[in-house]
């Protein structure tokens, strides 16, 4: 009983939290903060010029503009699949439901390279439907239709994750409360649920739109990299890699540093202006 | 065990949770802290915890100073309002928990900890459930889960914060009953935090009453009930009626009202009557009965004075017959405190 | 419901059952023959050690993360908070080529790494590295909301039942999440598995020794063996399946609990 100490039950000594957080600090430098910085040194290794020269040559921007097309597409999609596979599953009972959420979950257990795969197996030459797509002159394949699929798959589940459980949590009471009260179906849900999820829509939006933008795997299968059509910016940042230009690979990629710092800015406010969203787990 | 309280002041940010408080609880007595929510009464039973610490002021155990002592130096029990038990660990390894914990020659042997923990499950009638999980038990099991495990390390006193709080009525008033019966078996010192009066009044040897983060009374359930010290108390511990208005000449007057009050200062001043302290007397003044129920051996009147002063009137079924229309009624007695 | 049902079997079941149906076209022998082929078992060990090792790092510095976000105020807290999700944000290939910029030899960390004669590019280590980088955020973001939620009750009744703080620590507090910790670990792991992106770049990609499977996938692809990208692929699917359960395992093992 004579031990003196000031700390209360739940709180850690001064010595094990500044192990703690300096241990913390540490670890994310190296893992984290030291790659970020590293795109945006080798960009400029040889001056700013260059490095905006090497965004602005003719491939360099046909990669940003297939990049803008794919999300442009896959990132609007998967909203409106999200906000109706939301929309089934969190207000209306039927069975198999867990089942239905784990399948839409599914494209993020798989590896990208196996989503790009599936593609080529069915739309491929040797493809279920090679020889009708050959015959029709329609390309799928080591085109953009395909880059978009692929990224479509890859990113199916970041707004349909996000919405259901908040609509789930907030039942269907407001929504009977408008029906009774004579509100069409479509009018209620743009009126009722859709401000409710809101937040949550464009954390998933955000997150979709991050990973559609920064696709590899997948769509490095589907591609075909062929520059300044079938190439993406990370495609494109491959390709100088592997051919020595480093400061126009790193160009490109400080671009898409930029975009990912943009979207964690972004992801910080969202979860400033909802503090619910803080937490959940997006991919 | 004795604990002394000495005045301990404590804030929370600007707000003062604890306004120098003094308090002497007795070896082997069972006291309750009573008090609204926001009075202190739980930081209070933390602080003697060690679960906080006072910003000033002292907490002694048998003389002994342990204002800073950590809990775990503390050897008190502590039961929670949410029982706090360890999810992951079955009721006896919960139970077990305390003596698992010590070091070197303070553990117990195994067969001696088991020994231990059958003897409790036997105390709170849960034997036979020491395998279960937390989450396969009731919330009353569960309670009695944690109070054993706090009695497992054989706790110099034991302190219990709102423990039947998130309980049913039914259970509430069996766990009551077990409670006292467990204090009285092991013969430790007891405090116990609740905003219940009933539940202070039928357990506790004495009651502390706080309010604001002050100790406004403190003494045996028929002092605090019959005798209350300060308006607060009053109003709180037990029924009453309330008037404001003013006392001159040995007597307090609000409207028709007239009640007797011998030793109040002259001025605007705050009465209290039990119900039960009305009766008829021709020498009272009037009100007429609006309704009467009745409340188990008892009725319960509704009366209002002539300028329309609702008061409740509490009386014996037989007597409550006679009150009728209007009626003439005095107070044996009022409590009388000056604003 | 129905728009749900057509959507989710048009881009993503009826495309997976292409690789199952490409792989069954193939006679066991032959299926067997590929997918424990020495090159593919190399490429399996590589993948699934590397992600191990990677998800066991996480684990240990994730839930420190995790404490020191929910349970310390420190200087630069919204900013590493923040930072934690950047592997979700940050493309793998400039995760990639960043990482193997750092870790060559002669890079900022590599170089001083070359002293001490550790390799840290180009071969497994560097492999892992990637996916530490990758499943760093799996493990932070599962725990997190948890330790958030945990009543700070059961600690104090710890104390008060005479445990010091690090025995509260070993004996309540991290068995409380180790729900949270597998799963956490699991995602990690089960993404690290079929990372490609961030690895290539600085995995060295010499068969039998640093060729990750879903390189292995590619480069029969290239080579127009598509029953043989489909084998491994169906390999790898089943892990990824596996996965899924055992995560859903550990959640219902949870709320027993609760």
């Amino acid at each position: 009983m004579a031990a003196v100490s000031h700390r209360k039950a739940t709180d850690d000594p001064l010595w094990a939290k500044v192990l703690v957080v300096g241990t913390v600090m540490a670890f994310l430098a190296l893992v984290l903060i030291l790659p970020l910085i590293a795109v945006f040194a080798e960009a400029l290794r040889k001056g700013l010029g260059v490095a905006l020269e090497a965004i602005q040559n003719t491939d360099a921007l046909a990669a940003i503009k297939l990049t803008l097309i794919t999300a442009a597409i896959s990132v609007p999609f998967n909203a409106a699949f999200g906000l109706c596979a939301a929309w089934a599953i969190a207000k209306h009972e039927f069975p198999g439901k867990p089942l239905l959420i784990t399948l839409i979950d599914l494209p993020f257990s798989v590896s990208p390279v196996v989503a790009g795969l599936i593609y080529v197996l069915i739309f491929g030459l040797q493809g279920w439907f090679g020889e009708y797509l050959v015959d029709n002159d329609i390309k799928i394949i080591f085109a953009v239709p395909g880059i978009v699929l692929a990224t479509v798959f890859v990113t199916f589940p970041f707004v349909a994750r996000e919405l259901i459980p908040l609509m789930q949590e907030q039942g269907t009471s407001e929504e009977e409360a408008a029906v009774s009260m004579g509100a069409g179906g479509l009018y209620t849900f743009w009126r009722v649920t859709a401000p409710n999820v809101r937040w949550g829509l464009m954390y998933g939006v955000l997150l979709c739109n991050a990973r559609a933008m920064g696709e590899f795997g997948a769509v490095s299968v589907v591609s075909g990299h062929i520059r300044g059509l079938t190439n993406t910016m990370p495609l494109h940042v491959e390709i100088l890699y592997n051919e020595y230009d480093f400061v126009g690979a790193f160009a490109v990629a400080a671009l898409l540093c930029l975009l990912a710092v943009v979207t964690l800015v972004l992801k910080t406010a969202v979860e400033a202006a909802q503090p619910g969203m803080r937490g959940r787990s997006g991919h | 065990m004795t604990i002394s309280i000495r005045s301990v002041e404590k804030k929370f940010g600007r707000y003062p949770a604890l306004n120098k408080v003094d308090l002497e609880i007795k070896d082997g007595e069972l006291l309750a802290l009573l008090g609204p929510s926001g009075s202190g009464k739980t930081t209070l039973l933390r602080t003697i915890a060690g679960l906080e610490f006072p910003d000033a002021g002292q907490v002694l155990f048998d003389g002994q100073d342990v204002t800073f002592a950590s809990a775990a130096d503390r050897r008190v029990g502590f039961v929670f309002q949410q029982y706090a038990l360890f999810k992951h660990m079955t009721v006896a390894k919960n139970i077990a928990f305390g003596l698992d914990v010590r070091k070197g020659k303070d553990k117990p042997s195994k067969a001696e900890i088991a020994r231990r923990v059958d003897d409790l499950l036997k105390l709170v009638e849960l034997d036979g459930l020491g395998k279960r999980y937390p989450s396969q038990l009731s919330g009353g099991q569960r309670q009695r889960v944690a109070l054993s495990r706090a009695l497992a390390v054989q706790p110099s006193v034991l302190l219990l914060d709102e423990p039947f709080g998130a309980l049913d009525a039914t259970v509430r008033k069996s766990l009551r009953k077990e409670l006292r019966r467990v204090h009285d078996a092991t013969g430790v010192t007891t405090i116990f935090v609740t905003h219940d009066q009933e539940e202070a009044l039928e357990l506790a040897d004495r009651v502390a009453i706080l309010n604001k983060g002050q100790i406004e009374q403190i003494g045996t359930p028929d002092q605090v009930h019959d005798t209350p010290e300060t308006a607060f108390v009053c109003g709180f511990v037990g029924e009453a009626n309330s008037f404001e208005g003013q006392v001159g000449g040995g007597q307090f007057t609000a409207g028709s009202l007239r009640l007797p009050a011998g030793g109040v200062r002259e001025g605007s001043a705050t009465a209290y009557v039990r119900p039960h302290d009305f009766v008829l007397d021709d020498g009272g003044f009037e009100v007429r009965i609006e309704r009467a129920h009745v409340q188990g051996a008892l009725t319960t009147v509704n009366a209002v004075a002539q300028d329309g002063r609702p008061i409740e009137i509490s009386a014996s079924r037989a007597e409550a017959a006679r009150f009728q229309g209007t009626v003439k009624i005095a107070a044996r007695k009022a409590h009388v405190y000056a604003a | 419901m129905g728009v749900t049902l057509t959507v989710l079997s048009l881009i993503v079941l009826i495309p997976l059952s292409a690789v199952v149906l490409k792989a069954a076209n193939q006679s066991p022998a032959e299926f067997w023959a590929v997918a424990t082929s020495q090159r593919s078992l190399a490429a399996y060990r590589l993948s699934f050690g590397a992600a191990f090792v990677a998800a066991v790092i996480n684990s240990i510095f994730g839930v420190l993360t995790a404490w020191a976000l929910v349970r310390y105020e420190f200087p630069g807290k919204t900013l590493i908070n923040a930072l934690v999700d950047l592997p979700f944000a940050l493309p793998t290939a400039v995760a990639g080529i960043a990482l193997a910029t750092l870790y060559a030899p002669n890079g900022w960390v590599g170089q001083f790494l070359t002293p001490l004669g550790i390799k840290a590019a180009y071969n497994p280590i560097g492999v892992t590295i990637a996916l530490i980088f990758i499943g760093l955020p799996f493990v932070v973001r599962t725990i997190e909301p948890v330790l958030r939620d945990a009543a700070e009750d059961v600690e104090e009744a710890a104390a008060s039942l005479g445990a010091n703080r690090i025995d509260t620590i070993l004996r309540i507090v991290l068995p409380a999440l180790a729900p949270a910790w597998l799963t956490g670990f699991a995602m990690a792991f089960a993404r690290g598995v079929g990372e490609y992106g961030s690895v290539i770049f600085i995995a060295g990609n010499m068969p039998y020794k640093s060729e990750i499977a879903p390189l292995l996938i590619i480069i029969q692809l290239e080579q127009f063996e598509y029953a043989r990208a489909a084998t491994i692929a169906v390999v790898m699917l089943a892990v990824s399946f596996t996965m899924l359960l055992v995560i859903n395992a550990i959640q219902a093992w949870a709320r027993r609990f609760d």
